[in-house]
């Protein structure tokens, strides 16, 4: 926010396009980001997510205030979960630095442990669930269970979303094309998967907590 | 004004910028239907809003056939009555005005303004519409399921909205929110594209502060619509939950008809504060933009230099920014701290500042310009008049003790009508009349707009200024039928007659304008690159319409903001965006017609052509 709002000051105070006429040899740089238009995309994309994922922690918050509010029975399996997305963040890490030294190799390989611990991780969500729902607390049995199911199922659904670009990329590389071709996607992934890495803590913190 | 330079230096060929790869349709499917190109995409939501806009203006209509003459049609049962209520409001703001202005004018305006081939990202654009129409289609499915649509009122207020007294608590509902869903993943895809399009693919020398208002209006909002549609968003979904799976987010413990239903310690204000973060800047989603484009509108007809142009940016900056923290003004009557309120209250009256800037500047602009009384020039004139009143009566309701009382009176629906009904479709008007030869080739029919116009204009007044009257004797809004109340004396009742004849006349007159729209199309007069002799770049394209990838075999460059009308000393009264300041091309311009060189040369090679090659 505090960025946005410093580029806007540098782009707008102090000029006065009634009186300027810069010519061609002085028309370069005209403010746009120094970055591929998908990065800005992504980070357009990032806001509105933290948004989204704001608004449903204020909710959260505000719904604690009811009187029927009762602290959530986490599911262990969540501590595994964490672990799991932790860990396909950090191989989404090392497929990117190897994108940037130019092995195909290291980011083949990369992406499959990736991809295979985000799947884990979603199938571990998915337990996590099962397991509520055997002790007895499905969506309705009482509003913090009826938030677990809702934040999981949004966060899971994100993930997914990242998972689709994850495909298209994996499935360039199999076809053997160069680095050059798919090191944008790895690069874009990575920051992806570390935003939601971010937000599920926050979740997951939340529902420890309260 | 004055400090034009005369640069002989400026002549420089613009460098190569780098081209982006363009997709290139081959069928008239990939060119017309599944449509990659921005100003394709632009008319396709375009045409789709207005479609659905006309559902609700006939919803309108059946609701002020009520009003004016209760217990007279037998089609019409209570039930019904709400329902078009709903549907007419929601339908109103988000699926016409918020779909128009964005998806329609952003899409057509973004690329041609700040002089790109097209969005940054045409494939999701593409998908943008058809999950928008997609949305559409639920919306107008929840019209055929059983119990009919929701009838919750456009607020969608619970516990009502989902409990059985209310029509259309089953399907109607769960439709009405998964259509609210699929409509924000949609806009979500669109939003990107314009925010990053403005962001990344302006032109050379196209600065942010050379940009068009109209471009500053549409990517503001833009911005707003991003971060505040995810509150819709979450109250929808948690809707859907309360409704279909028995959840309680929103849901208290209640007895309805006798019976303990099963919900229990939700909050329905909860659902007021995540509703209303969306609905207060959703006002400004709709009004920004058209604060933008009647900006331009007003320089162009006027032939005069928008007055204040930093302010006018820093004004839409301003009230975007504050836009995010008045929300809790309409909720004055859910009770609340009286800090809380005055908190809102004391926020909602600064907004009126950047507000009343815009107003004055416009006024300004207007003042001793050289003021051409076309259909477009018209109807901004009215939004003037329009908006400052209904921006005086926002000031009424945003203070507590006076909104108290006026509180769901027909004043409110009297305010918000002027405010952001019938204003920003005055621009919208406006601005189809305004940039149809561009889109079309050919200009509107100019009788029948001028037709159009003033039955449209003093209609509106008829309808919406009584109603103020309606509201202060306390005539109650979403009431069938108010017969038989003591309060209401005999001759609000004719009021209420007056207003429905008001209303139907002009909801006929649109069919002058959607008759103007066909007929212009194939019997227009041919309207030629430029034919306002505008300043902005998409008047000066090659071609009219413009082809896919806008500009030719060149990209314009930009080397003047967007509002050089009748500068003191050029041979015409307007000097293009991309026309460089040399002596050499104001010579040229004496000698051919301003109309073909715009049309020809600037736009064609992005400079003149040197002197003496024609």
């Amino acid at each position: 926010m505090a960025i946005a709002v410093g580029w806007l000051l540098r782009q707008t105070l102090n000029t006065k396009p009634w009186i300027e006429q810069r010519t061609v040899s002085h028309v370069d740089g005209e403010g746009a980001l120094p970055l591929p238009s998908v990065k800005v995309g992504l980070g357009v994309f990032l806001a509105v997510a933290t948004s989204l994922f704001s608004l449903l922690v204020s909710a959260y918050f505000m719904r604690k205030m009811g009187a029927d509010w009762s602290k959530l029975s986490v599911p262990r399996v969540l501590w595994l979960n964490t672990g799991l997305l932790l860990a396909s963040g950090i191989a989404m890490q090392w497929t990117r630095a190897a994108a940037r030294r130019g092995q195909i190799d290291g980011v083949r390989s990369g992406l499959i442990a990736g991809g295979v611990f985000s799947f884990s991780f979603l199938a571990g969500q998915l337990w996590a669930w099962q397991q509520l729902n055997a002790s007895g607390y499905f969506v309705t049995a009482d509003p913090a269970t009826a938030f677990f199911y809702l934040l999981t199922a949004l966060h899971g659904l994100h993930l997914l979303g990242g998972l689709w670009v994850w495909g298209r990329t994996t499935a360039k590389v199999w076809r053997g094309v160069d680095v050059g071709a798919v090191r944008m996607s790895v690069e874009l992934c990575t920051v992806y998967w570390h935003y939601l890495f971010l937000v599920w803590l926050v979740l997951f913190a939340l529902l420890l907590s309260t | 004004m004055t400090s034009v330079t005369h640069d002989e230096s400026a002549y420089v060929p613009a460098a190569e910028v780098e081209e982006p790869e363009l997709y290139h349709p081959k069928t008239f499917i990939g060119k017309y239907i599944w449509s990659q190109d921005a100003k394709v995409i632009a008319v396709q939501y375009a045409i789709t809003a207005i479609g659905i806009g006309l559902v609700a203006l006939v919803l309108s209509g059946i609701m002020r056939l009520q009003l004016g003459f209760p217990h007279v049609f037998s089609f019409i049962t209570p039930n019904n009555y709400l329902q078009f209520v709903t549907m007419h409001g929601m339908i109103m703001v988000i699926y016409l005005l918020t779909a128009l202005f964005l998806g329609g004018f952003g899409n057509y305006l973004i690329p041609l303004m700040v002089g790109a081939r097209d969005m940054v990202f045409p494939y999701v654009n593409m998908v943008s519409y058809w999950v928008y129409l997609f949305a559409v289609l639920l919306l107008v499915a929840s019209f055929f399921v059983p119990g009919g649509p929701t009838g919750a009122g456009w607020t969608l207020y619970p516990p009502q909205a989902i409990l059985d007294g209310t029509p259309g608590h089953n399907w109607g509902i769960i439709l009405m929110c998964v259509s609210l869903a699929f409509f924000i993943i949609g806009f979500t895809m669109g939003g990107l594209n314009y925010v990053v399009t403005v962001l990344q693919a302006r032109t050379r020398g196209m600065t942010m502060m050379r940009l068009p208002l109209t471009v500053w209006g549409i990517f503001m909002a833009t911005v707003l619509a991003l971060l505040a549609f995810p509150a819709l968003f979450v109250s929808a979904i948690m809707m859907t939950l309360d409704q279909a799976l028995g959840t309680s987010f929103f849901m208290p413990a209640l007895v309805s008809k006798g019976q303990h239903l099963a919900y229990n310690g939700g909050s329905p204000v909860l659902f007021q504060h995540l509703f209303w973060f969306f609905g207060h800047p959703e006002v400004y989603i709709v009004a920004l933009p058209a604060f933008g484009m009647v900006s331009d509108l007003i320089a162009t007809h006027a032939r005069k230099n928008i007055f204040g142009y930093r302010m006018m940016v820093w004004a839409i900056l301003a009230i975007g920014g504050l836009s995010f923290i008045v929300w809790a003004h309409h909720m004055y009557v859910s009770g609340m701290n009286p800090y809380f309120g005055f908190f809102f209250a004391t926020t909602t009256l600064i907004i009126a500042i950047p507000t009343a800037l815009k107003v004055y500047n416009w006024v300004l602009t207007l003042w001793r310009g050289n003021i051409h009384l076309t259909v477009p020039m018209l109807f901004a004139i009215g939004f003037v008049f329009t908006f400052i009143n209904g921006g005086l009566t926002g000031l009424f309701l945003g203070n507590v003790p006076v909104d108290l009382p006026l509180s769901d009176t027909m004043f409110v629906v009297a305010h918000f009508h002027m405010v952001m009904a019938v204003s920003p479709i005055l621009v919208v008007f406006g601005a189809i009349y305004h940039w149809y030869p561009k889109i079309t080739g050919r200009m509107l029919n100019d009788t029948l707009g001028k037709f159009h116009f003033w039955f449209t204009f003093l209609g509106t007044y008829a309808i919406y200024y009584p109603m103020h009257y309606l509201g202060i004797l306390g005539v109650p809004r979403r009431y069938y039928a108010v017969t038989g109340t003591d309060f209401i004396p005999q001759s609000a009742h004719s009021l209420n007659e007056g207003i429905t004849i008001a209303a139907l006349i002009v909801g006929a007159v649109q069919i002058v304008f959607l008759y103007n729209l066909v007929w212009s199309y194939f019997k227009g007069k041919p309207a030629g690159g430029n034919p306002w002799r505008a300043t902005t770049l998409e008047w000066q394209t090659p071609e009219t319409p413009p082809k896919h990838g806008n500009f030719g075999a060149t990209l314009p460059v930009v080397y003047r903001w967007a509002y050089d009308y009748s500068v003191p000393g050029a041979a015409e009264d307007f000097i293009p965006q991309n026309q460089p300041p040399s002596k050499k091309a104001k010579g040229l311009e004496q000698t051919l017609d301003a109309g073909e060189l715009g049309a020809q040369t600037r736009g064609a090679m992005g400079t003149p052509k040197p002197l003496g090659s024609s």
